[in-house]
């Protein structure tokens, strides 16, 4: 009897015509659209779910290998290794401390040869994979002073652009998601063009001149959008690994592989205030040799 | 019914908000070979073979909000509402096999999160999206379909029980 009713099917209907009318609405009215508002109020609720639930895991991935293999001998035994547990699981801490304090130093020395102003925040939940999609939340929000459309970065390169903005939180679409596009420039040239990602560690380079001479290790940084807006000049992306020869073809692709491990990331930096010039290459770090 | 539903609502609601801080901040940052556990899903399907399928619509339908809503998501809003409450509407119509045999439950588990991940690319797919690829399906969805099956065991059961010991009636649905 309770299998399935009329009711049962009513509600289906209703719900599906329901979820059907939202796509319909927030597809069309895509970033300004009616629905942000919800968008907001759940990335207040969300937001702060997914900082305290990465908090509190954060620590424990190193020390579950200090409990396993514990305890079964007697009572002094137990409490030695309770003790040597617990002093491994603060030097670990130590250690855990100083590798931040190193990502945060080349964080902050990427940021200074560029002169961008950067805000660190910390990569609190990703997108899954049968998702399609390659975005980011991190600890940051509207509170810390960030907007929508600021460059990303971390000690690489480049990571992406904040997409949107939560009270306490922000989205980041990266660099890598198919619906990313950032205008790129060759290093040491003026010869620009447009990185579109690929998913996963892959991106594409297409350069608007078919003509240009590109050759793999060719680096790459960030154009710079029209004030700086979403993306500030300069930034390193990555370096060309392969060229691909279409005769005919309008433009020129390659491959790149990017700076930045977008399947690790951790610590970025929310650029809040532009450079005042263009830093050029300065950025990208030197050549091992002169190579070229 | 209004008491119980009460009670039912809550525990939906504080599993489905459980699962959504669990599988972003925790689980798709491990990022296993190929896919992500989809636990939230999980969480609905268990909700829906305890509660029959009226309430599995709903369920769905809320967790698929949620997954919309949700900060990372960068997707239409209802993308996954729509796939979830008919999914969620499937595994409720096989409740009372479901509670008979655990092979049953693990099969209804497995079809409805192949079903549901290639109904969310479908949709993607119609609605023009460029980063669907049937490649990318076919890469992620028998990972995803394995890992939901790996920790269903771990899932399915205690939400079962957490259900049954909130209800003072437990079994029969009374519309």
């Amino acid at each position: 009897m309770n299998r399935d009713s009329a009711r049962t099917r009513v509600v289906l209907a209703l719900l599906l015509l329901t979820s059907f009318t939202l796509v319909t609405l927030d597809f069309r009215g895509r970033d300004d659209g009616p629905l942000n508002g919800l968008r907001g109020a759940a990335a207040a609720i969300f937001g702060p779910v997914e900082t305290a639930t990465a908090a509190v895991v954060r620590p424990i991935r190193g020390f579950v290998d200090d409990v396993r293999g514990f305890g079964e001998a007697d009572d002094e035994l137990a409490r030695l290794r309770a003790e040597n547990a617990e002093l491994r699981g603060e030097l670990r801490t130590s250690e855990l401390a100083r590798a931040r304090a190193a990502e945060l130093d080349k964080l902050l020395g990427l940021a200074g040869r560029g002169q961008y102003k950067v805000l660190p925040a910390r990569v609190v939940a990703v997108g899954t994979e049968q998702g399609f999609e390659w975005t980011a939340t991190i600890d940051a929000g509207s509170g810390d002073g960030i907007k929508p459309d600021m460059t990303v970065l971390n000690g690489d390169g480049l990571v992406g652009r904040v997409k949107r903005v939560g009270p306490t939180t922000a989205t980041i679409l990266l660099a890598v998601d198919p619906t990313s596009s950032v205008g790129a420039r060759l290093e040491r040239s003026l010869q620009i063009g447009v990185v579109t990602g690929r998913g996963k560690r892959a991106l594409t380079l297409e350069l608007l001149d078919p003509q240009t001479r590109v050759r793999k290790g060719d680096r790459l940084v960030t154009f710079g959008s029209q004030g700086s807006t979403p993306f500030v000049p300069g930034v390193p992306i990555g370096a060309v690994a392969d060229v691909q020869q279409t005769p005919g073809a309008l433009t020129r692709t390659a491959t790149v592989a990017p700076y930045v491990s977008f399947t690790a990331l951790d610590l970025v930096g929310v650029v809040v205030e532009p450079p005042r010039e263009d830093p050029r290459d300065a950025v990208l770090p030197p050549r091992p040799r002169g190579s070229q | 019914m209004p008491s119980g539903t009460a009670a039912r609502v809550a525990l939906s609601t504080a599993l489905l908000v459980a699962a959504i801080g669990a599988q972003f901040a925790v689980l798709a940052p491990l990022r296993l070979p190929a896919a992500t556990p989809d636990l939230v899903l999980l969480v609905a399907l268990a909700l829906a073979l305890a509660y029959g399928p009226t309430a599995g619509v709903v369920i769905g339908f809320s967790a698929g909000l949620a997954l919309d809503l949700a900060p990372p998501a960068d997707h239409p809003v209802g993308q996954w509402a729509m796939v979830l409450c008919l999914v969620g509407y499937l595994a409720g119509l096989a409740r009372e096999d479901a509670a008979q045999s655990v092979i049953v439950a693990i099969g209804a588990v497995a079809f409805c999160a192949a079903a549901a991940n290639v109904l969310y690319a479908g949709v993607g797919a119609l609605l023009g999206d460029p980063r669907v690829t049937w490649s990318g399906l076919a890469g992620a969805l028998p990972a995803a379909v394995l890992y939901d099956v790996l920790l269903t065991p771990f899932v399915v059961p205690g939400i079962g029980a957490l259900t049954r010991g909130r209800d003072p009636t437990p079994a029969p649905w009374r519309p």
